[in-house]
């Protein structure tokens, strides 16, 4: 076959063909170890591209999106542990308070630029984690079990009703590919409105977008509004998923950071980054620590952060950028006039250029 | 309310303050040199005070003799982390120089928890707790030896800084640096060993609190999380690049953690998100800090 895989029509069959694999791909693994795997990585892969849309499109660092993952999973939690309302009708409840709640937040945030900001995110995220720890409402630093949905024999069954399965985990793992394929989508149509050609032109000089005109203010607050109802839409997932939260499990720093990470080490501003990133990180860190760290040891760590280390010294710009090397090499024995580059999002801060 | 205990928290809350202090000065310190902002200080902090237990239980040695030997080994890791990391990620976006620090961090974590346990650790018998019965009480105020000590040397290790850099001939280059790297380099000076001497310094300055958290903190290999998190906030409180802001910035935060449960009778659980908060309100009215240049 004769596709160029990086025009309009390749880049569709690319997508069609991983969406057709990925839909087929629980029929051989049944429902273990990989199945796990699978349904972390796409919900990595859908709460870095929700990151990407802030962080790497419009260049504002969030190292607090676990505050919207929180969110999300605690307003669904408690709508069904309170009143029992069906998770289904808790996700767009959670993505809609946390939205609002991001845009209060972030409101007097974005005046804030760089390392200021990016710590601002980290203060709130922290102090929403204390906060919840000792709420007694939400059952403080014990966290909410979630029930069992019951069949007519007692025993725990399957409901998508409640979006709980007890009898096969596949259910789950087609839900998370449902939003991760939503995320991707809203990441797309991001990038090719308006809006994300104004992100983008913040993202490369606040002030002179400003002076051409681009509400600076109004669409940062849109993109992290966007940022925040994906998230915590996962966020109510993952609750469904564990049937159970705490605050240290839905809200600690470490997620926060691994989110940007999986973003970074991908390739932030493209919306192949994140799938990128999260399809070699997750895996990786599930893989070490089973491997690893059954035996009591820590190398899963060790290895990890080594690996990060390695990344950013020798590959600074993600993963996606090593296409992009041979991309280069290869369009430098092209013959002139067939530089047709479309769409292409310019990779974060060119040396020099501070965000 | 009670003067007395109001007096008490607030000198505790600057005591602990003069080591948050400390703890941020060698970040301030690393980022106003190059703005990296150094994820893995709370590492070199715990490394620091594993370097102070081992003194200890190997040796014999006490934290407070060990100390050169601590703040040496800082030292040193401070300058591998520029040569060998730092060095090739100088002129990379931003996000990879969080990252790469980052990543240093949980390395260096995974390699103390794989070596030496997630075990809490203490030293056993410190000179300084065993020192006036391990308290001064000055009127109705009581206040342990080692914090005490760790002030004052944190008070020490400021002063020397001050002087290093103000006075002396190389402490001029690294501003000279700072300020502008093409034109110091153009008065023959080598950036390039700036840089290491900061991240040296930088490091050494975690020695010296680390060795002196020893005395009276517990030791285990997540230790420095709590510590870096509330050396980021004193970092940008006081204005990124600043050592006087790390001062000021240390010493508010250590009172606003420690006085405003007395003051206003809340459980100290929500000490934390005190300190985030004020940091949260005191940024928004000046988005570049304190001191800040940036």
């Amino acid at each position: 076959m004769n596709v160029d895989l990086r025009s309009r029509t390749g880049r569709w069959l690319v997508a069609a063909v991983a969406l057709v694999a990925l839909v087929l791909f629980p029929l051989f693994v049944g429902g273990g170890s990989w199945l796990n795997t699978a349904v972390l990585v796409l919900l990595y892969a859908g709460l870095a591209q929700a990151w990407n849309i802030l962080g790497g499109f419009a260049g504002q660092v969030s190292l607090g999106n676990a505050a919207f993952f929180g969110i999300g999973a605690y307003t669904s939690t408690v709508l069904l542990d309170r009143w029992n309302v069906s998770p289904w009708l808790g996700m767009p409840v959670g993505a809609i308070v946390a939205a609002a709640f991001a845009v209060a937040v972030f409101f007097p945030f974005f005046r804030l630029g760089g390392h200021y900001f990016a710590i601002a995110t980290i203060a709130l995220a922290e102090i929403l984690l204390i906060l919840f720890t000792n709420w007694a409402f939400v059952r403080g630093a014990r966290g909410i079990t979630i029930p069992f949905v019951r069949g007519p024999d007692r025993r725990p069954t399957d409901s998508w009703a409640f979006l709980q399965f007890n009898e096969s985990r596949v259910p789950y793992y087609y839900v998370v590919l449902g939003l991760a394929v939503l995320a991707v989508a809203t990441a797309v149509v991001v990038e090719r409105s308006k809006l994300g050609y104004y992100l983008r032109a913040i993202k490369n000089d606040q002030q002179a977008a400003r002076s051409l005109g681009v509400p600076v203010l109004r669409y940062k607050l849109i993109a992290v509004a966007i940022s925040a109802a994906v998230t915590a839409a996962f966020g109510t997932f993952y609750a469904q998923y564990l049937l159970f939260i705490d605050p240290e499990t839905t809200m600690r720093l470490e997620l926060s950071v691994l989110i940007a990470l999986v973003a970074i080490l991908g390739g932030v501003g493209t919306v192949v980054g994140p799938l990128l990133g999260a399809l070699v990180l997750i895996p990786l860190s599930e893989v070490t620590r089973s491997q690893l760290a059954g035996s009591g040891n820590t190398l899963d760590l060790v290895l990890y952060g080594g690996l990060i280390m390695l990344i950013a010294a020798f590959q600074p710009n993600g993963l996606v950028a090593i296409g992009d090397r041979f991309r280069r090499r290869r369009e430098a024995v092209r013959p002139a006039g067939d530089e047709t580059e479309r769409g292409e999002a310019p990779l974060v801060g060119a040396p020099g250029t501070r965000n | 309310m009670d003067g007395d205990v109001l007096l008490q928290a607030i000198a505790s809350g600057l005591l602990i303050g003069m080591v948050y202090a400390l703890i941020s000065v060698g970040l301030t310190l690393i980022f106003g040199l190059m703005e990296i902002v150094n994820f893995a200080h709370g590492e070199f902090l715990m490394l620091a005070m594993y370097a102070a237990f081992f003194g200890r239980s190997l040796l014999g040695l006490d934290p407070m003799l060990s100390m050169p030997a601590t703040v040496g080994l800082l030292f040193l890791l401070g300058v591998l982390t520029y040569r060998g990391l730092i060095s090739r990620i100088l002129h990379a976006p931003m996000l990879a120089q969080i990252f790469a620090t980052f990543g240093l961090g949980l390395f260096l974590r995974g390699l103390a928890q794989f070596f030496w346990s997630s075990d809490f650790r203490s030293v056993q018998d410190p000179f300084l707790a065993g020192l006036s019965g391990g308290n001064v009480n000055v009127g109705a105020v009581s206040l342990g030896v080692p914090q005490i000590a760790a002030a004052c040397l944190a008070g020490l290790a400021f002063l020397a800084l001050y002087l290093f850099i103000d006075r002396s001939r190389t402490g001029l280059a690294l501003q000279a640096v700072a300020e502008d790297r093409a034109t110091a380099s153009l008065m023959g000076i080598n950036s390039d060993r700036m840089f290491a001497l900061g991240w040296g310094l930088g490091a050494a300055c975690v020695g010296i609190a680390g060795a002196v958290l020893a005395t009276f903190y517990y030791i285990y290999p997540s230790v420095g999380v709590v510590f870096a998190l509330i050396a980021f906030i004193t970092v940008a409180l006081g204005g990124f690049g600043s050592v006087p802001g790390a001062l000021v910035a240390g010493l508010l935060v250590g009172l606003v953690e420690v006085v405003s449960p007395t003051l206003f009778g809340f459980s100290p659980a929500y000490k934390y998100a005190v300190v985030f908060g004020f940091y949260l309100v005191v940024v928004l009215v000046r988005p570049q800090g304190l001191f800040g240049r940036f």
